[in-house]
């Protein structure tokens, strides 16, 4: 008897050794299911989240850091003038269908998005082209009517990925890439599921064969799911009371890094009394943007003092040049005639970090005699409707999660009705700039601008967030685009 | 019977039209544009636009209303406007979760209410009504996402038994598929059971006093007898009609516990189309909950009309 017991566990030890060799399937958790896989026609973050640089590829890419990275492009040349980029592309690259990319695939992509009936969300990328030609297969020529300093930096973003004419119109419900990752299936509402693409143009590089998103919005279930091993991984976590838990626990690795979302109380500039300079600074005086953090995030966040990513190369910190104050904050508001107080409404979406930020701010405001009440308000439908486009309203929080958006200043019919001629020629300025240096040194300077002149109460970065199975290497720990970049994500052992 | 049945077939197919319009009022003064949220806020005034345009938004609304409603008589759901494919195949989809989830529900309710309503009402006062009235109360008082979420605690992220959430698809087999859906039926099923149980006793007790019980306990018909050829039957009207309202409770209550759970059913595309106005979507969808509340109380008349032969003459 115990010996017939020794085999079947002799056995049973055998059968398990495939067990041991390392795993090659991914389960990555996100919050919100994408509507649609294809982010040529449609804004949300979720879509990129689960398709860009997976699934589909643009000419160039932007990586872990920021930077701008050859990808269907190999290589490429700018003419002195800044006006003709001509890209050289790879070769033998093929999409999930079979079909061969070439130039002429790059051509119908951009031309599509540039079309007059294209309902791509970042239309404006490709606003200054002026004609995209395809001398042979593998060289593509951009002619841009105006110089535009961040023209392949866009180039990498979900928005401009290649797509195929046959399969363009279809790639919503059933997307056609030239990516690592095919489309298997998608169980709405629960799942998206992607096999590892056998003739993937690098394909050495990809560990996986397969990936499944999974779509949990509760925080709690996400932090269930986690525990019990139903996701490997979940780099955005919606629960940040609980990460510390995580990060505590040697079976996760847990890792706070950075997104594109700068958290920050957008004022109605047009309006009374906001547009007085004196009192958007003693608003922002009277802002404790750690006590706010550790409040709204639970003290994940970084502070910023002005509209500018810290992934971004080009980042300063401001967060001095209005600091925490509240006797000067005070000071500020009677020299603008608010000595005996001042009401005022902040429009708070359900967000947990804008309704949390929110109770926070008014308590922060009650400190300097500022009453900020609140009125709740539903994202995004509500919020776009009231704020963004009727502009009615007197403070608003939200969190701006595109990346390089601080032209959002600059732009007229903005939400926010901020008015600055200086900061919006520097913009202009900035954006037609080619040399790089010199293009950062005047995002520096518009940032400082921002800082001082206070559109918005400049709060924190939305934080990443991402606790994942400890054996898991390779995901991004900070989001300088909106992506879960898992091309070289492997396990170990 | 045949006139009954005429009658409030009619009535149901009024009732569905005047539904029907009732939700195209209130989505088209909801506030939302469908093409500002999938475009976001960067998007451009020509963008925007040209997808109004793609969704047939820019059309008149008395147009629309017609379109809406000439479609769906012809079977036609429409096209989701976030997923861009028929929302008869996301329903169709969905009700595989939906549709099971909530029979559970009202199989695990039924189970636990009648055989404790009626014994809590046999013996009034003794220890089972006591444990009875206590249960129900603590019941009727905590909510079923609530009690989902501590059952994902106990049993998933403790025990182990259960998975966290999720729903694996009929495709990976029975076993799987109901292990998913039972801890979110019990979540569902419980709240409901506990008014069901208060309603069944409270049935019971009446039919209990009433002088043919009486009667028929003077003839020497012994209790047990008496309590299931007498007092059952006549209490099962009140219950059957809880039962007719507590079915759109169990799919209003899927919205939450789809949620908690992470289940891919029809409450929890409800809610996602109504945070994305997929207007198609949400159109549908909230006119298959109300047929299905409207044909479920159809269904209870005509039950009422087999329990009670009184109706069938009446009507």
């Amino acid at each position: 008897m115990t010996k017939r017991l020794l085999t079947a566990a002799l056995l049973l030890s055998v059968s398990a050794i495939p067990a041991f060799a390392a795993k090659a399937s991914l389960v990555v958790g996100m919050p919100i299911e994408p509507p649609g896989l294809d982010p040529t026609v449609a804004a949300p973050v979720a879509i990129r989240e689960v398709t860009w640089v997976n699934l589909y590829e643009g000419l160039v890419r932007i990586d872990r850091t920021g930077k701008v990275q050859p990808l269907l492009a190999k290589s490429w040349e700018i003419a002195p003038d800044g006006l003709t980029y001509t890209f050289r592309l790879q070769e033998g690259v093929k999409f999930h269908d079979g079909s061969t990319f070439d130039s002429a695939d790059v051509k119908f992509a951009f031309d599509r998005a540039r079309d007059p009936k294209s309902t791509n969300a970042q239309k404006q990328i490709f606003a200054p082209i002026a004609s995209i030609e395809t001398p042979d297969p593998a060289t593509v020529v951009i002619k841009l009517k105006e110089p535009s300093g961040n023209f392949l930096y866009y180039l990498g973003w979900g928005d401009a990925v290649i797509v195929a004419p046959e399969t363009a119109a279809t790639n919503a419900a059933n997307p056609v890439g030239t990516g690592p990752f095919k489309f298997k299936s998608w169980s709405r509402g629960d799942r998206v599921e992607l096999t590892k693409n056998p003739d993937y143009w690098q394909k050495d590089k990809v560990k996986l064969e397969s990936v499944t998103f999974r779509f949990i919005s509760d925080a709690q279930a996400q932090v269930a799911a986690l525990k019990a091993g139903d996701v490997d991984a979940f780099p955005n976590l919606g629960a940040p009371e609980l990460f510390a838990e995580f990060q505590k626990d040697k079976r996760f690795k847990a890792v706070a890094g950075n997104t594109e979302g700068e958290t920050v109380a957008g004022m109605n500039n047009a309006k009374k009394p906001f547009d007085d300079v004196r009192v958007r600074r003693a608003l922002m005086h009277a802002v404790d943007r750690k006590a706010l953090i550790e409040g709204a995030y639970s003290g994940f966040g970084q502070p910023i003092g002005s509209f500018f990513s810290p992934n971004n190369p080009a980042f300063v910190d401001t967060t001095n040049v209005i600091p925490y104050d509240v006797e000067k904050a005070k000071a500020l508001l009677k020299e603008a005639g608010y000595g005996n107080g001042l009401s005022i409404t902040i429009k708070s979406p359900q967000m947990a970090y804008a309704s949390r930020s929110a109770e926070l701010l008014s308590a922060m405001m009650a400190e300097v005699g500022v009453d900020l009440k609140i009125i709740p308000t539903e994202f995004p439908a509500k919020w776009i409707e009231e704020v963004f486009k009727n502009k009615d309203y007197d403070v608003t929080i939200v969190s701006h999660t595109e990346p390089l958006d601080i032209d959002i200043f600059a732009r007229d019919s903005y939400y926010f009705n901020y008015k600055n001629d200086k900061f919006k020629a520097l913009i202009a300025d900035a954006a037609k700039t080619t040399d790089e240096k010199a293009r950062f040194a005047k995002y520096t300077e518009a940032q400082k601008i921002l800082a001082e002149d206070v559109p918005a109460l400049f709060l924190f970065q939305l934080p990443k967030l991402g606790v994942w199975n400890a054996k898991v290497q390779g995901l991004w720990e900070n989001s300088p685009i909106p992506s879960n970049d898992v091309t070289e994500v492997s396990w170990t052992e | 019977m045949l006139r009954l049945v005429i009658t409030r077939l009619l009535s149901l197919a009024v009732t569905l039209l005047f539904v029907s319009l009732a939700i195209f009022l209130i989505l088209e003064v909801l506030p939302g544009d469908p093409a500002a949220i999938m475009l976001g806020t960067a998007a451009r005034e020509d963008t925007l636009a040209a997808l109004r345009q793609e969704l047939g938004l820019d059309q008149p609304a008395l147009l629309r209303y017609l379109q809406w409603i000439g479609g769906i008589l012809q079977g036609d759901l429409g096209q989701s406007i976030t997923y861009k494919m028929p929302v008869s195949t996301l329903v169709a989809e969905r009700m595989n979760v939906t549709l099971p989830l909530s029979l559970l529900a009202i199989v695990i309710s039924t189970a636990l209410a009648l055989p404790l309503g009626v014994a809590a009402a046999a013996q009034r006062d003794g220890m089972v009504d006591r444990a009875v009235l206590v249960f129900s109360q603590l019941g009727v008082a905590v909510p079923n996402f609530w009690i989902g979420l501590l059952f994902i605690l106990f049993f998933s992220t403790w025990l182990g038994w259960f998975p966290a959430g999720g729903f694996p698809g009929w495709s990976a087999g029975i076993g799987p598929a109901l292990q998913a859906l039972l801890l979110p039926a019990v979540a569902l099923a419980l709240p409901q059971a506990a008014v069901l149980t208060r309603v069944t006793r409270s049935a019971t007790l009446e039919v209990i006093g009433a002088d043919f019980v009486r009667t028929a306990r003077a003839k020497g018909v012994d209790k047990g007898a008496t309590l299931r050829r007498h007092v059952v039957p006549n209490a099962l009207i009140p219950v059957t009609t809880i039962l007719g309202l507590q079915l759109s409770f169990f799919f209003g209550g899927a919205i939450l516990v789809e949620n908690v759970f992470n289940l891919p059913g029809l409450g929890r595309l409800a809610y996602q189309a109504l945070n994305q106005r997929d207007l198609v979507v949400i159109k549908d969808i909230v006119l298959i909950f109300s047929g299905l509340v409207i044909v479920v109380n159809f269904l209870v008349d005509i039950g009422y009309a087999i329990l009670d032969p009184r109706l069938r003459s009446r009507a």
